[in-house]
C-alpha cells in the first residue's frame, strides 16, 4: 500500500501505456474483422479457410509473436509496434469467427423481409444484419479486450513498458508489492474497458432492454 | 532472418542438455503433468456442476475472472511468494506449476460444464425413462454427448499451458521458453526468434493433434451445428493465447 | 391393466398437479389422457415409471404396486416416448433402439437384429440404422422414437405427445401406422396429448382431465361426443359433435345402388351411352377400384386420368356412418361410393338413404 501511494504517478502512467497498447488492436481488430466476417457469411467456401487461417495465427503464444513480429514489420525488437500489430492479430483472430457466426445468427426471415422491402444489400447489412448481430459480436469484443489486456503485460519481458513492467521490476527486485499493484491495476483495467463495452453494446440494442416486465 | 536461420541450423544448438530436443522434451512434459492435473480437477468438477445444475454462475464468474487476471503477474507472485518456502529447483517448478494448472482448470471446466448442461433435456429425459441409473446416464448419454465441448475446453487448456509454459523460463524454468529469455539477455536475436518459432510450431502441433484426436473419439453424430446458442458459449469459452 | 388408485401430485410450493386420479388402463388397450395445459396428464403419465414419485396413492401395474418395485427395473419393462424424440445424438439409429435390450443383458447380435426387425416395422428405410438422429427428419425421428421404446418388447408403453412436434400431414400418417401397429401389438398403452382430434382418433378410451388433475369423464371416443358429462368436456370437445360422433356409429345395412360403370380408356360416346342420361358417370380401373367421376357432356375422345372429377371420397361397407354420409356428400353426383376391403366398388348411396339411417338409430345411441 505504501509503494502505492509513493508511486502512484509512475503506476498511472504505464496503465495509460498499458490501455493505449490494449485498445488500439481492439479498435483495428475490429475493423478489419466486420468486413472478413462479413466475406466469410456472404462466400460460405470462404468459411473454413478464413477462420482456420485466423485460428491458427491464435494459437501462437504472445511472447513468440511478439519477437517474430521484427522479421515481418522490419521493427526493433523494443518496438511497441511489435505488441499492437500481435495484438491486432489476436484480436481478428477471435472477432472473425464472432462476426462471421453473429451476422449468421441473424434470422433469415428478417433479411428476407428486408429484400422483400427493397433494402439494397450494402443498406441492408449496415441498417439490419449489423446491428443485429451486435450482441454476439459484442461477447466477442469482452473477451478480446479482457484478454488483450492480460497479453500486453507479457511485453514486460522484452522490456516495453506497461503495467507487466511492475512484474518484472517486482520480481528482479524480490519485492512482492508492485506485483501485486500491477495485477490489481491490470484486472481494474480489463475490468473497465469489460464495463464499458457492454455499456456501448446496451446503447446500440435498446430493443433488447425493452421486453414486456412479466 | 538470416539470424533466425543461422540458429537453426547450427548443430551444436540441437545436441546436450540444453539443446532443441531436450528443451522440447521439457516443455511437453510441463505442459502435459498441467494437463492432467487440470483434467483431473476441471472435469470431474464440470460434469457434477452440468448434471446437478448447482454453481453455473461461479463457473462463468470465474472463467471471466481468471480471463482478467495477467498470467505473467501471477506467476512472478506465486514464486515469490511459494518459492522461499520451497527451497532448490523445486522453489521455481512448484509455483509455476501450481499456476499453469490454475489457469487450465477455468477452460476445462468450463468445457465440461457447458457440454453436459448443453444436452437435449429430452435425451437425458428418455434415458431415465428406459430405466437407465444415475451413473448410466452419466457415462452414456452426458459424457460422450459432452465430448466436443469437453474437448474444446481441454484444447484452449492445452494451447494455454504450452504458451504460460514459455513464460514460466523468466523464472528460471526450462522448456522452450528459455531460448527467448536467455536469447533476450544475451541480445542474441536469432536464437530469440528460432525459440519463438520453435514455440509457435510447438503450438500448432499440439493443437493439431488435438483436433485429430478429437475427430477419432468425438461420436459423428455430434457433428456441429451452428446456432446463436453455441456461438455465445463458445465466446465464453475462449481463452487469453497469453 | 394399469390401475390409479387415489393419486395425488403436490408439488413443493403447494401446486397440486394431480388431484385424487383414479382410473384404470386396461390390457391391450389405448387409454388417452387430454386436458388443457395444467391438467396434470403428463404428471400422470410420467407418475406410472415413477420419473414422477406420487405424493399419496397407489398405481398399480397388473396388481403390482409399483412403489415397491426398483424404479430402473420398472422403467425397463415400460415403453417410453416423448415429444422432442429424446434420441441419443451420438448413437447411430440402430444403437439407440438397441438401448433397452442392451441394458437388459441382451447379446449384441440379438440387440441388432431385433432393433433392424423393429426399424422396419416402424416403416423405415433399413439403411437409416447407420445414420445419426441429426441425419434424420422430425418424422423419422418419432418412428425412431417409437421402436425404441418397443426394442424390449414392453407389454406396456407410456407416450407424451409424441406426434405433436411433427406437420399435421406427417402426424397423420404416424398416427395411422401407431394403429396399424397398435393392431398386431396389442400393448397396453396410456397416450397424452392436448389435441382432442388425436385423443378421438387413437383412444379406446379417452380421460379428460380438468386443471389440477381432476378426472372430469373416462369414455369411450363415441360415449363422449354422445353424452359429455359437464360443460367443460362438451367445451373441450368442441363443435360439430353430432356429426364428429358418427365417426364411431357403425354404418347398417344401408340401400346400395348398382352404379353403372365405364372402364377407364373407354370413349365418351360409350360413356355417354352407359349414363344414360345421368350428367355424371363413374370410372373405375380393371379391377373395378373406383377412379372418378367424369362428366361426358362436356369431353371428347377419350377418358384419361385427368378427365376425372376426385372431390368424392370412398367409404368402405361396413365404415362409420359419417363416411358413408361424406362420400354421399362430397360426390358431384352425389352418390357416394362404397368399396370393400379390398378396394374395389360395390355400389352408391344417397346422402338422404344414409340421414334416415341415422335418424333410425335411438337418440344418445353409442356404437
Amino acid at each position: 500500500m505504501k509503494w502505492f501511494l509513493g508511486h502512484l504517478d509512475q503506476v498511472w502512467q504505464l496503465m495509460l501505456n498499458h490501455a493505449v497498447l490494449a485498445l488500439i488492436p481492439l479498435v483495428v481488430g475490429l475493423l478489419l474483422a466486420i468486413p472478413l466476417g462479413w466475406l466469410a457469411t456472404r462466400y460460405r467456401v470462404l468459411y473454413s479457410p478464413l477462420i482456420a487461417g485466423t485460428g491458427l495465427l491464435y494459437t501462437i503464444p504472445s511472447l513468440a509473436l511478439f519477437i517474430l513480429m521484427p522479421l515481418v514489420l522490419g521493427t526493433g525488437i523494443l518496438d511497441p509496434v511489435n505488441v499492437v500489430v500481435a495484438l491486432t492479430i489476436y484480436t481478428i483472430a477471435l472477432l472473425v469467427r464472432t462476426v462471421a457466426d453473429g451476422l449468421g445468427s441473424v434470422p433469415d426471415d428478417v433479411v428476407q423481409a428486408a429484400t422483400a422491402m427493397g433494402i439494397g444489400r450494402g443498406r441492408r447489412f449496415w441498417s439490419v444484419e449489423l446491428p443485429l448481430a451486435v450482441p454476439v459480436i459484442a461477447a466477442g469484443l469482452r473477451v478480446a479486450a479482457v484478454s488483450n489486456v492480460s497479453i500486453v503485460s507479457v511485453a514486460a519481458l522484452l522490456g516495453i513498458p506497461q503495467l507487466g513492467s511492475l512484474f518484472t521490476d517486482g520480481f528482479a527486485r524480490n519485492f512482492l508489492d508492485p506485483i501485486a499493484v500491477g495485477i490489481l491495476a491490470c484486472m481494474v483495467l480489463a475490468l473497465a474497458m469489460d464495463l464499458a463495452i457492454l455499456w456501448i453494446s446496451r446503447a446500440a440494442t435498446p430493443w433488447l432492454r425493452t421486453r414486456v416486465a412479466t | 532472418m538470416n539470424l533466425l536461420w543461422a540458429w537453426l541450423s547450427n548443430p551444436e544448438n540441437w545436441q546436450g542438455s540444453s539443446g532443441i530436443p531436450v528443451r522440447v522434451a521439457e516443455h511437453l512434459a510441463y505442459s502435459a503433468a498441467t494437463l492432467v492435473l487440470a483434467a483431473l480437477v476441471g472435469i470431474p468438477l464440470g460434469l457434477w456442476i452440468g448434471h446437478t445444475g448447482r454453481g453455473r454462475v461461479a463457473v462463468v464468474n470465474l472463467v471471466n475472472g481468471v480471463r482478467s487476471v495477467p498470467t505473467l503477474g501471477l506467476l512472478f507472485a506465486a514464486v515469490l511468494v511459494v518459492g522461499p518456502l520451497l527451497g532448490g529447483d523445486i522453489a521455481f517448478l512448484l509455483p509455476s506449476i501450481f499456476v499453469l494448472v490454475l489457469l487450465a482448470i477455468p477452460p476445462i471446466l468450463a468445457g465440461a460444464y457447458a457440454g453436459v448442461e448443453g444436452i437435449d433435456p429430452g435425451a437425458r429425459d428418455a434415458a431415465r425413462g428406459m430405466g437407465m441409473s444415475s451413473l448410466e446416464i452419466l457415462f452414456r448419454v452426458e459424457v460422450p454427448c459432452a465430448l466436443p465441448l469437453i474437448f474444446s475446453g481441454v484444447r484452449s487448456a492445452a494451447l494455454q499451458v504450452v504458451a504460460t509454459a514459455t513464460l514460466a523460463a523468466s523464472v528460471s524454468l526450462g522448456g522452450l521458453g528459455r531460448f527467448l529469455i536467455d536469447g533476450q539477455a544475451y541480445r542474441d536475436y536469432g536464437q530469440m526468434a528460432g525459440g519463438a518459432l520453435l514455440v509457435a510450431v510447438l503450438a500448432v502441433l499440439v493443437d493439431l493433434v488435438f483436433a485429430g484426436v478429437q475427430r477419432l473419439v468425438v461420436s459423428p453424430g455430434l457433428a456441429p451445428v451452428r446456432s446463436a446458442r453455441r456461438v455465445r458459449t463458445r465466446a465464453q469459452l475462449a481463452t487469453n493465447p497469453t | 391393466m394399469i390401475s390409479f388408485t387415489d393419486v395425488t401430485k403436490v408439488y413443493p410450493g403447494g401446486t397440486t398437479a394431480v388431484g385424487g386420479l383414479s382410473l384404470t388402463a386396461p390390457t391391450g388397450k389405448i387409454t388417452v389422457l387430454v386436458g388443457p395445459s395444467g391438467c396434470g396428464k403428463t404428471t400422470s403419465l410420467r407418475m406410472i415409471n415413477r420419473m414422477i414419485e406420487p405424493t399419496s396413492g397407489t398405481i398399480e401395474i397388473d396388481g403390482r404396486d409399483t412403489s415397491t418395485l426398483n424404479p430402473n427395473e420398472l422403467r425397463r419393462g415400460i415403453g417410453y416416448v416423448i415429444q422432442s424424440g429424446g434420441l441419443f445424438p451420438h448413437r447411430t439409429i440402430l444403437d439407440n433402439i438397441a438401448t433397452v435390450p442392451l441394458l437388459l443383458g441382451w447379446d449384441k447380435a440379438k440387440a441388432r437384429t431385433r432393433a433392424h426387425e423393429l426399424l422396419e416395422r416402424v416403416g423405415l428405410d433399413p439403411i437409416l440404422g447407420k445414420r445419426y438422429p441429426n441425419q434424420l427428419s422430425g418424422g423419422q425421428q418419432q418412428r425412431v422414437g417409437v421402436a425404441r421404446a418397443l426394442a424390449a418388447d414392453p407389454p406396456v408403453m407410456l407416450m407424451d405427445e409424441p406426434f405433436s412436434a411433427v406437420d399435421p400431414v406427417v402426424r397423420e400418417q404416424l398416427q395411422d401406422e401407431f394403429l396399424r401397429l397398435q393392431g398386431e401389438l396389442d400393448k397396453t398403452i396410456v397416450f397424452v396429448t392436448h389435441d382432442i382430434d388425436e385423443a378421438m382418433k387413437l383412444g379406446d378410451q379417452v380421460a379428460v382431465l380438468r386443471v389440477g388433475g381432476i378426472l372430469a369423464q373416462l369414455a369411450t371416443p363415441a360415449k363422449l361426443l354422445a353424452d359429455p358429462h359437464d360443460d367443460f368436456v362438451a367445451d373441450f370437445l368442441g363443435r360439430d359433435r353430432g356429426y364428429r360422433g358418427l365417426a364411431f356409429a357403425e354404418a347398417p345395412e344401408l340401400p346400395l345402388r348398382d352404379e353403372p360403370v365405364v372402364l377407364l380408356g373407354s370413349t365418351v360416346a360409350q360413356a355417354a351411352e352407359i349414363a344414360a342420361g345421368d350428367q355424371w358417370v363413374l370410372v373405375v380401373d380393371d379391377a373395378r377400384a373406383p377412379l372418378g367421376w367424369a362428366e361426358p357432356d362436356r369431353l371428347s375422345g377419350l377418358i384419361d386420368r385427368d378427365h376425372l372429377h376426385r372431390g368424392g371420397t370412398v367409404a368402405r361397407v361396413g365404415g362409420s356412418l359419417r363416411a358413408a354420409l361424406d362420400a354421399a356428400l362430397s360426390a358431384p353426383s352425389r352418390r357416394g361410393v362404397l368399396v370393400d376391403e379390398d378396394g374395389r366398388l360395390v355400389g352408391t348411396v344417397r346422402a338422404q338413404d344414409v340421414l334416415s339411417a341415422i335418424e333410425r338409430r335411438p337418440a344418445g345411441a353409442v356404437a
